[in-house]
């Protein structure tokens, strides 16, 4: 039998950012809060030291921030008729494990969703027809509108010191800013970084062709800042180890950089780490979450009573824990009925590699982070007419120099042997004369019947608990939208005057070994109705309503941007709903 | 249902997965610290082989020296200490597969399922090694390290098209673990074994861990001047002792 702990008002499962800024928020009003994260504490100074963080091969290749499968994987299979197997070693997402979460090692790429991404289905439908659309993508509205998250993406950008220069403040566009973003209310709250050279040829050959490139948003310092909760972040250094790796140099927006110190001066909040939640715990009637069971360690069961629970682990984690927990009626894909499992998308990306003289051009490629560079975004959403084309969705292009870490980022032109001496050559002669974009086309995955996450019916994790099915492929919507978008962005490396320019276009079927982003959306999605989602437009359960779940479980469709901006901004709104609503009466707080 | 048993088991794989404060604890009121909770890293000190066979070495180093052989400017894979890495990674967690997910039963899937090997790199290595051996001695009377550089690359070339069938390993496997594990070698930092004295970085111009360009990210089409560091730091910044 769990060992029961004395009761709390809220406890928290998973200590990333969307756990950290929940916890602040209420904690701010004054509720007693426990968060319980799986991983160990991951603290800026001493787990990522200058001295020896910029290690590629252990943090890079040998994934030393991120959760071993041997504590739990998934099991993957393109096809429903197909025999899912697991996923022994991470290869096309990368789980983060430890306080933090994913926030500690992202290349910090922090954007909003375009107004139209919220109401896809009702806008696409209005502008092409309900005809345009296949008949088994399963994309929604989100319930929630670009106008309700405005105050609560401003907010984060503010905690983040997120680094860009605005498109659109108040409806009015500006020049050198992204003029199809939504309005916002005020400028960034810091310049964008300085950009390298290739990002600086990008903007020029991209305005040429009549695009209006900008710098990318930044979640790195372009300056020291001191956010709105007193924490201080220091300038980024353009050392070229963010993602995959933990910044020592308090330059990149982390939960430990900008809210964790914050966060524990309050008496009434605390942390568990290295204990993992295995359970959320319901009474008899099945519609009141009572509490967690988590276990420690040592191997000891713990039960955590609280009033009120956020789940706000990783997409796929979140998802889990609902299946478990025996919360929503599982989806399933051949009835179209359930909502727990459906709308589960990940990314589109694909990527164009230039290549320039060697005796005219030096980019520097290491001189670099996670967020520097030039990106257009006439090719998201739904900034163009699909009309011509026949697929729905885009993404953001751009030049985004991420690294030039010799073992992932050492390009040859296509032909060159994998080894010998001609490879030798080819490594040297284009190091420091190719573009290898670290984002490149950074493309939409929207939502198909057949796309969905179960629970496998044979391997298990080392609690004997059924691993999470992952069934997933590429459509034919995401392989012409890929195709569409490859073929402009190669557009502007030749425009560049890339001696040649190799378009690495995304093709089915998905691979789960091949690296495209940590972005798993969906599975656990908010909406407007209980038949359709599983979640309210506040992420509040449909059936559970002392449970609320954030992060980006609750896409109902990807759009064509990194998503942390997104899943911040709807944890802020969730918290407000709970503040202003949920606590004076605590209940559903949209009828069903 | 969760058993006594697999929380003991799970206990232990904690241990190994956590890099912080390894056993679960409370936190309250400030942030912990504790000096240096991930460990600071392990230099590759020189030395006998911790995994390889004296044989083995030797094939090894041969194997580095065609997939990245030495020119005028820069080692080859045995001189830049290719196979002293890979020889301290199979010893490593690596070797022994570390933290992947080990459970049965190993089925054959599609290769966007990923790999399904019941081998571990260290065991692909120790078969592929023997197998490679076998077959050299067979069919060119020689051990690999023996051949000529052209009986050697003609040798790689058929493991890389395939043409080669090993008895109970992937001979293609074992080819592709070469072809990722000795460019690691070559390009990750020299405390790791290879990358000596960092020829690897110096021949792309890759300066290694310098952590500051503020001064030269507005620099454009400028090559940056300064010599690589590693996490050990430089030779030269050392003095000899005598």
């Amino acid at each position: 039998m769990p060992r029961k702990l004395p009761a709390t008002d809220v406890v928290i499962i998973g200590l990333g950012w969307t756990g950290s800024i929940m916890a602040y928020e209420l904690a701010e009003a004054g509720l007693a809060v426990t968060a319980i994260e799986r991983g160990p504490w991951r603290n800026t100074a001493t787990d990522h030291p200058p001295g020896y963080a910029a290690d590629e091969l252990r943090y890079r290749i040998r994934h030393e921030l991120f959760l071993r499968p041997e504590q739990t994987t998934f099991t993957f299979r393109n096809k429903m008729n197909q025999t899912a197997l697991p996923i022994r070693s991470w290869g096309a997402f990368m789980p983060p494990n430890g306080v933090g979460g994913g926030g500690v090692h992202w290349n910090a790429e922090t954007w909003r969703f375009l107004p139209s991404d919220f109401v896809a289905r009702t806008h696409l439908t209005e502008r092409y027809g309900a005809g345009f659309l296949p008949g088994d993508m399963t994309i929604q509205d989100w319930g929630v509108t670009y106008d309700d998250l405005e105050p609560h993406y401003d907010r984060f950008e503010y905690l983040c010191g997120t680094s860009g220069q605005a498109g659109n403040i108040k409806g009015q566009i500006l020049d050198g800013g992204n003029p199809f973003e939504g309005p916002r209310s005020r400028a960034y709250p810091n310049p964008p970084q300085e950009q390298p050279f290739g990002a600086t040829l990008f903007a020029k050959a991209a305005r040429g062709v009549g695009y209006k490139p900008f710098p990318q948003p930044s979640g790195n310092m372009s300056r020291a800042y001191q956010n709105p909760l007193g924490i201080r972040l220091g300038p980024c250094t353009y050392c070229g180890f963010c993602e995959w790796f933990g910044c020592g140099n308090y330059s990149k927006a982390t939960p430990q950089t900008t809210i964790l110190p914050a966060l524990l001066r309050k008496p009434n909040f605390s942390a568990r780490d290295n204990s993992e939640v295995t359970r959320i715990n319901l009474d008899a009637s099945g519609k009141r979450a009572t509490g967690v069971t988590f276990v420690d360690t040592d191997g000891n069961e713990w039960e955590q009573p609280a009033e009120l629970v956020i789940l706000s682990a990783y997409t796929i984690f979140n998802v889990q824990l609902l299946l478990l927990s025996g919360i929503g009626k599982p989806y399933d894909p051949n009835a179209n009925s359930g909502v727990v499992g459906r709308n589960f998308t990940h990314q589109t990306t694909s990527d164009v590699v230039s290549f320039f003289d060697p005796a005219k051009f030096v980019f520097n490629p290491f001189i670099a982070s996670g967020a520097i560079g030039t990106c257009i975004d006439e090719f998201n959403g739904d900034n163009f007419d699909h009309g011509p084309h026949g697929f729905v969705g885009g993404g953001y292009i751009g030049q985004v120099q991420t690294n030039g870490r010799p073992i992932e980022t050492a390009p040859v032109p296509p032909g060159t042997p994998r080894w010998g001496a001609q490879w030798k050559k080819a490594v040297k002669d284009n190091y420091q004369s190719a573009l290898k974009p670290g984002t490149g086309v950074h493309g939409s995955m929207y939502s198909y019947r057949d796309v969905y996450l179960d629970l496998d019916t044979f391997y298990k994790d080392r609690f004997g608990r059924p691993l999470v099915r992952i069934t997933m492929d590429f459509h034919d919507n995401e392989i012409k939208q890929n195709k569409f978008l490859t073929d402009r962005f190669a557009e502007i490396f030749q425009a560049m005057g890339a001696r040649q320019v190799v378009k690495e276009y995304r093709k089915g079927p998905y691979d789960i070994t091949k690296y495209q982003t940590t972005h798993l959306c969906g599975g656990a999605i908010m909406g407007t109705d209980p038949s359709t989602s599983a979640l309210n437009r506040y992420l509040q359960n449909w059936d559970v309503p002392n449970l609320f779940v954030s992060g980006a479980s609750a896409f109902p469709q990807n759009p064509g941007y990194n998503p942390t901006g997104t899943v911040a901004a709807l944890a802020y709104w969730a918290a407000a709903a709970i503040r202003k609503r949920y606590l004076k009466n605590p209940g559903q707080l949209i009828d069903g | 249902m969760v058993n006594r048993r697999s929380f003991l088991i799970s206990a232990a794989f904690w241990f190994a997965g956590s890099t912080s404060l390894t056993r679960a604890s409370v936190v309250r009121d400030h942030m912990p610290w504790s000096p240096f909770p991930s460990s600071a890293p392990n230099d590759a000190r020189p030395g006998p082989w911790q995994f390889f066979t004296a044989n083995e070495a030797r094939v090894v180093e041969a194997l580095a020296d065609r997939i990245i052989p030495p020119d005028s400017d820069t080692p080859g894979g045995k001189d830049a200490g290719c196979a002293v890495f890979i020889d301290r990674q199979l010893k490593g967690p690596y070797g022994s597969a570390a933290g992947l997910y080990q459970f049965g039963p190993y089925l054959k899937g599609t290769k966007e399922q990923g790999p399904q090997s019941e081998l571990s790199p260290a065991e692909l290595y120790r078969k592929g090694l023997a197998a490679l051996d076998r077959y050299c001695k067979v069919s060119l009377g020689q051990a690999f390290d023996q051949l000529s550089a052209d009986q050697q690359d003609n040798t790689l070339k058929k493991l890389e098209a395939g043409e080669i069938k090993f008895d109970g390993v992937d001979a293609q496997g074992f080819f592709d673990a070469l072809l990722k594990d000795v460019p690691e070698g070559f390009f990750s930092d020299p405390i790791h074994g290879g990358n000596r004295d960092m020829v690897g970085w110096r021949m792309i111009g890759f300066p290694g861990i310098r952590y500051d360009y503020r001064d030269w990210v507005g620099r454009h089409n400028e090559r940056y001047p300064h010599p690589p560091v590693s996490i050990a730091g430089r030779a030269d910044w050392t003095p000899h002792k005598s």
